[in-house]
């Protein structure tokens, strides 16, 4: 079997799970991008002092967020197949892979996005308030628009995490180069599948890493 | 313009409650510069954000214009807001919008069509003179341009009401007399009402006609600039005159002159007065008397001189008692410091 340095690589196979880890992650990057900022301005908005300051939403949300984020991915993506059935009425392919990886990265997420937050000036805020806007205004006028770098360099440290999920979703045949790597690499002991699918992953992870902080850069003006 | 009665604001914390804001009446009229005096930490800012109800009252009643402004909420409030503009001491610009889109700001809040915006920011821009810097960030800009970005902004929906909460504060002394300079422009330009706080006297003196000095949430003493500062009733009100009319430095410099000094030295205090006649020469002709310089440090204002002089009075007892006799005919405020 072993005839040469990459022999045992089938390259349409490789092609396939590339496409499968990159289809995953960036829908998931999209999806969560958009609910972890919703649960980060609920956070926000509801905490002491803020503009729907709300203890009881809060803490429900807190408490959400926390217990989504502390349990670990693997066991996330089994207790989360009955909801999977029941929203994309099926277990196969990428996308299956999908409600997990969000449920798992966005309540992470959220917590960045609320730090971002917390970070506007308080004083623009309430410049922002003399100048009569209201809520919606305030948010998406002055809240999102000034915390933008945070929210973007944020969302890069999560693509990245969710690159590394994508890696276990196999474990319910969502494919991938984390799956074949595991299949293909480490099980029929192909050393060189291994070492393709992991170099791959990592060019994956640079782009992601190297578009955030080209954003970034671009969005901060302070 | 507007109508403030029996203000009063508490802060309920958990260890105590704090009277911000106390009993608090003031009238303040269409088109003047009226300004709030007080030592940090005397409700200043709390009471000017409860002008425009960033600060809701615990009691008492607040007119602005045709505004009964407690009884307004949720849109309505939002409305009267834009009639009432404030700027702020750390100018509060969105630093992720060009100076233009900073400007744009209360005009998209407030509707209006992009076209015309367009049209009315190139207007505020000419009027605050940043002419050219349209397109920089915040970032880009020096503290007192900033300023100037905060003002066009305020302006932006032809308030009729401007609060400034110690909007030079933040400005070495030159940028803060170009800023007051604005603001004193705009004002006559536009019969805009002001409202101004500050801990600095010379803010005050510069471009108020009246003045109320704060203290512990209280209005302590109030009136127009030159009687209040003339005739202070306060302590505090002393204490922030001394500001402008000597510096800790003068009176050391003169400290040490004393001793040396022959003759009886007098110090002589401006506050508002018209030091343009050539009162002494006029003294040492009249008296004939030898009138030695020591010290000085006067300004002139818009309304008149503020300051020190030191003087050194030599001659014989009867010709300094004239000279006191002249200076006191000549409404100067003389105080004899030591007797030669
Ligand atoms: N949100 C708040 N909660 C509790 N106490 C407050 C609050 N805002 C102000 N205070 C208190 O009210 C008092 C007056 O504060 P304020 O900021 O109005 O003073 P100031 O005259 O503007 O002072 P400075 O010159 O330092 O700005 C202070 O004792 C302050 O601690
Ligand atoms: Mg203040």
């Amino acid at each position: 079997m072993d005839e040469g340095f990459l022999s045992n690589v089938n390259w349409d196979n490789m092609l396939e799970a590339t496409w499968e880890t990159v289809y995953m992650s960036s829908i998931a990057i999209v999806f969560t991008f958009i609910l972890g900022i919703a649960l980060g301005l609920l956070l926000f908005l509801t905490s002491r002092n803020q503009l729907w300051s709300n203890p009881v939403i809060n803490w429900i949300t807190a408490a959400f967020v926390n217990i989504f984020r502390s349990i670990p991915f693997i066991i996330l993506i089994i207790l989360l197949i009955p909801f999977t059935v029941a929203i994309l009425n099926t277990m196969l392919g990428p996308q299956a892979a999908l409600p997990a990886l969000i449920i798992g990265a966005a309540p992470f997420y959220a917590r960045l996005v609320e730090i971002g937050l917390r970070e506007v000036d308080k004083g623009v805020i309430e410049a922002a308030r003399s100048m009569g806007s209201n809520q919606f205004q305030i948010v998406f006028k002055v809240l999102l628009p000034e915390s933008m770098p945070a929210l973007i360099s944020g969302i890069t440290v999560t693509s990245i995490a969710l690159v590394g999920y994508t890696a276990m979703a196999g474990v319910i045949g969502a494919g991938g180069l984390g799956d074949l790597a595991y299949r293909d690499g480490f099980q029929r002991n192909n050393a060189d599948v291994t070492l393709v699918a992991t170099v791959i992953t990592l060019v994956i992870v640079f782009i992601f890493q190297g578009i955030g902080d080209l954003l970034t850069r671009k969005l901060d003006k302070r | 313009m507007i109508r403030i009665n029996d203000v009063s604001k508490v802060f309920k914390t958990k260890a105590a409650s704090i009277n911000a804001v106390q009993n608090v009446d003031l009238n303040i009229e269409q088109g003047e510069i009226f300004g709030i005096i007080g030592y940090s930490g005397a409700g200043k800012s709390t009471l000017i954000r409860l002008l425009n109800l960033l600060e809701v009252p615990s009691n008492g009643s607040i007119k602005i214009a045709d505004y009964d402004m407690m009884a307004l909420r949720g849109k309505e409030l939002r409305k009267a807001r834009q009639e009432i503009s404030m700027i702020f001491q750390h100018f509060n610009l969105l630093w992720s919008r060009t100076v233009r889109q900073n400007i744009a700001y209360p005009l998209e809040i407030a509707g209006v069509p992009s076209a015309k915006r367009k049209a009315r920011v190139d207007e505020l821009i000419q009027l605050v003179g940043l002419e050219g810097r349209g397109d920089a960030y915040p970032s880009q800009l020096s503290g007192g341009q900033k300023q100037r970005v905060g003002i066009a902004r305020a302006l932006a929906n032809n308030p009729k009401v401007l609060l400034c909460d110690e909007a030079t504060s933040a400005l070495d002394p030159k940028t803060t007399s170009q800023i007051l300079d604005l603001l004193y422009d705009i004002n006559q330009k536009l019969g805009l009402t002001i409202v101004l706080i500050t801990h600095e006297m010379h803010v005050i003196h510069k471009i108020c006609g009246r003045v109320a000095v704060m203290e512990d949430g209280k209005v302590v003493e109030q009136g127009a600039v030159l009687d209040v500062f003339r005739n202070p009733s306060e302590e505090i009100t002393r204490a922030f005159v001394k500001q402008i009319t000597e510096n800790d430095e003068s009176l050391e410099v003169i400290e040490d002159q004393l001793d040396d000094a022959n003759g009886t030295v007098v110090k002589l205090t401006f506050i508002g007065e018209r030091t343009e006649k050539p009162f002494v020469s006029e003294l040492i002709r009249d008296v004939d008397i030898d009138v030695n310089i020591l010290q000085g440090n006067i300004a002139r204002t818009k309304d008149g001189s503020y300051g020190t002089l030191f003087i050194s009075l030599e001659g014989s007892e009867d010709k300094v008692k004239a000279a006191l006799a002249f200076l006191e005919n000549h409404e100067v405020q003389a105080e004899v410091i030591t007797h030669g």
